[in-house]
């Protein structure tokens, strides 16, 4: 078991930098997810902790152990791949058993936790057959496998279940979350997507364009985004975004919330309620209905030519081109400004 | 019957064979003229009948030697092969899956070279070959040549074969632990194994054909089968039934060779068009 400490760490192509000074404390037996859109540098910043791409400035330590310039396979770093890149010339036990072979453990401790492994993914059966052979999900065991074998202190997950089909990816999620809960190791998983962000993380890291936008539990995320870009980044779906001035002034006043013009208040989705027109902070069109059953999504346009979505318990009566009145608790309205995208508090 | 299935039940297999036979046809007047006599070989009235005679043949391998130029092209291909090999496996690996700033450049350079004409270096090498190094008209030059001749083409299909195979099994390999031979040994190599046959195989026949310095730069001690047809050439009398002979005994080991490796053949020439 073991902490991550990353100190100023930077990474730069030629003259361009992709990764702008980034500190991040990850203690140990923490499940920490990096997610932010494509491109914004969380891969490169896993497969820095790994090994596989050098570090231009900074230190990443590994419990206290300064790893700039270990092989990755000396790091005590286990990866599972997205496209899981398994060795496809090797047999199922051969692919879990390479790295152990690579590292001279005695042949009957090979066996043994190669055995364990399958076991715990129920795997055994097919432990003679090559990876042509496998569904993508037995695939992807067999990459979470290969991992857990070595006994790693940190497993490194990079977007594992985006080559799976929906219901495969909700099942291999609570897989990954079991096996945290079971091994209590160490895990840093990336993903672009926020649900899973959400379900798995004790810690999420929010990047934008090679920096940290915010470091939190996935409810201090929720509740208190540090600024827009992590407020419509986190929470499904997204956080609407209303300038001040198309906010009905009397409601705000009665609410108790300053908003000055250059500000805008965001919104949840599901915080939105409706109300009479005297008590609206804000009317809307009724455009669009999407009735989901256990809840329905109500897409409006508002008198300044926003567009909002609200969820809502069971569909609206009104009908389409209908005026809807909404407003929120206090505690549900989050100011940024306008042009930084900072939170107002 | 409409204009369609005439050209595709009459006029469309009558060009393929068409084509065919003029590929086939100087090969198979090869064979055929090399069961005449040299007397026979010239004369209208023994075109297609004659007696046949394995005199050309036994002529060859009694008075000719043919079995020490045969030996000098197998050892200079095999060697030449295996040399282009050494060479060309690390080198196309680096380039795959390290390219530098200029692996591209470096490549395409590579393969310019071809583009020089042989004839451009032949006084220099001749001349080096002979008077400055002493290593003319030896295995040890023949087997150098061969593989600076073809190391850039080697290189050039390695490097596509490498490139087909994903980075992130590379990097799967580096997480597990495996050094830089061992990446080499289990996990490219058993991957590119079809295409580094492939690759070996027309080596192997680019060697083995290789006339233009393999003639030029021996006399006898490493001469090789294309040096034995130059010979038979007589400048003064056209000895065409011993010159068949010669040839066709130089081509079958080849032709017989191709033949059971005509799968790997064809994904070797076809590199880089299918994947």
């Amino acid at each position: 078991m073991a902490s991550v400490t990353l100190q100023g760490v930077r990474k730069s192509y030629a003259d361009v930098g992709v990764i702008h000074d980034v500190n991040l404390e990850i203690d140990d037996g923490e499940f920490v997810v990096f997610v932010g859109p494509s491109g914004c540098g969380k891969s490169t910043l896993l497969r820095m902790i790994a090994g596989l791409e050098d570090i231009t400035g900074g230190e990443i330590s590994i419990g206290d152990t300064v790893v700039n310039e270990v092989a990755p396979s000396k790091r005590g770093v286990a990866m599972v791949f997205q496209t899981y890149a398994l060795y496809p010339h090797m047999t199922v036990y051969n692919n879990m058993a390479f790295g152990l072979k690579q590292a001279r453990l005695p042949e009957p401790d090979i066996d043994r936790r190669v055995r364990a492994a399958a076991e715990a993914l129920h795997i055994t059966e097919y432990l003679d057959r090559t990876p042509k052979a496998l569904s993508g999900g037995q695939r992807q065991r067999v990459a979470i496998g290969r991992a857990i074998v070595r006994e790693p202190e940190v497993f490194l997950f990079d977007e594992p279940l985006s080559n799976l089909d929906a219901a495969l990816r909700v099942n291999t999620r609570l897989e990954i979350a079991r096996l945290h809960q079971r091994l209590g190791a160490t895990m840093i998983y990336v993903t672009h997507d926020q649900v899973e962000a959400m379900t798995l993380a004790d810690k999420i890291v929010v990047l934008r364009d090679g920096r940290i936008e915010q470091v939190g539990s996935p409810i201090e995320l929720y509740e208190n985004p540090q600024n827009a870009f992590v407020a419509q980044f986190i929470g499904s779906p997204k956080m609407n975004f209303l300038p001040a001035e198309t906010l009905a002034k009397d409601t705000l006043k009665a609410l108790g919330v300053t908003a000055r013009p250059g500000t805008m208040v965001g919104i949840r989705p599901e915080h939105f309620r409706t109300t009479a027109a005297a008590k609206a902070l804000v009317s809307a069109t009724l455009e669009l209905v999407e009735n989901l059953g256990e809840y329905a999504l109500v897409h409006l346009l508002t008198e300044a030519g926003k567009e909002i979505i609200v969820k809502m318990d069971s569909p609206p009566k009104q009908a389409a081109g209908e005026v809807i009145h909404l407003t929120a608790d206090k505690a549900s309205l989050h100011r940024f400004d306008q042009d930084t995208g900072a939170r107002i508090s | 019957m409409n204009q369609k299935t005439i050209f595709a039940r009459f006029i469309r297999p009558s060009l393929a064979w068409g084509v065919a036979i003029l590929f086939f046809f100087p090969i198979f007047w090869m064979v055929f003229t090399s069961f005449k006599t040299d007397a026979d070989a010239v004369k209208p009235e023994y075109l297609f009948l004659f007696t046949p005679t394995f005199e050309n043949y036994v002529n060859m391998t009694e008075n000719y030697d043919y079995w020490r130029f045969a030996v000098n092209s197998v050892i200079t291909s095999v060697f030449a092969t295996v040399l282009t090999l050494v060479v060309g496996v690390p080198a196309a690996y680096a380039m795959a899956f390290d390219p530098g700033r200029h692996t591209k450049d470096i490549l395409v350079w590579m393969l310019s070279t071809k583009m020089l004409p042989a004839a451009a270096v032949l006084y220099p090498m001749t001349f080096l070959t002979k008077n400055f190094l002493g290593i003319f008209d030896t295995h040890f030059l023949i087997i150098i040549v061969l593989s600076l001749i073809n190391l850039p083409i080697v290189i050039w299909m390695l490097f596509t074969y490498f490139k087909e195979i994903p980075k992130e099994i590379i990097e799967a390999g580096k997480m597990d632990g495996v050094n830089i031979w061992g990446e080499i040994k289990d996990i490219v190599l058993p991957l590119a194994w079809g295409g580094l046959a492939s690759t070996a195989l027309l080596c192997f026949i680019f060697c083995w054909n290789e006339a233009y310095w393999t003639v030029r730069l021996t006399t006898t001690e490493a001469a090789t089968l294309s040096k034995l047809i130059e010979g038979n050439r007589a400048p003064e009398g056209l000895f065409f039934g011993r010159l068949s002979a010669v040839s066709t005994a130089a081509v079958g080991p080849i032709v017989v060779l191709g033949w059971f490796c005509q799968k790997q053949l064809v994904r070797g020439l076809t590199f880089g068009a299918v994947k």
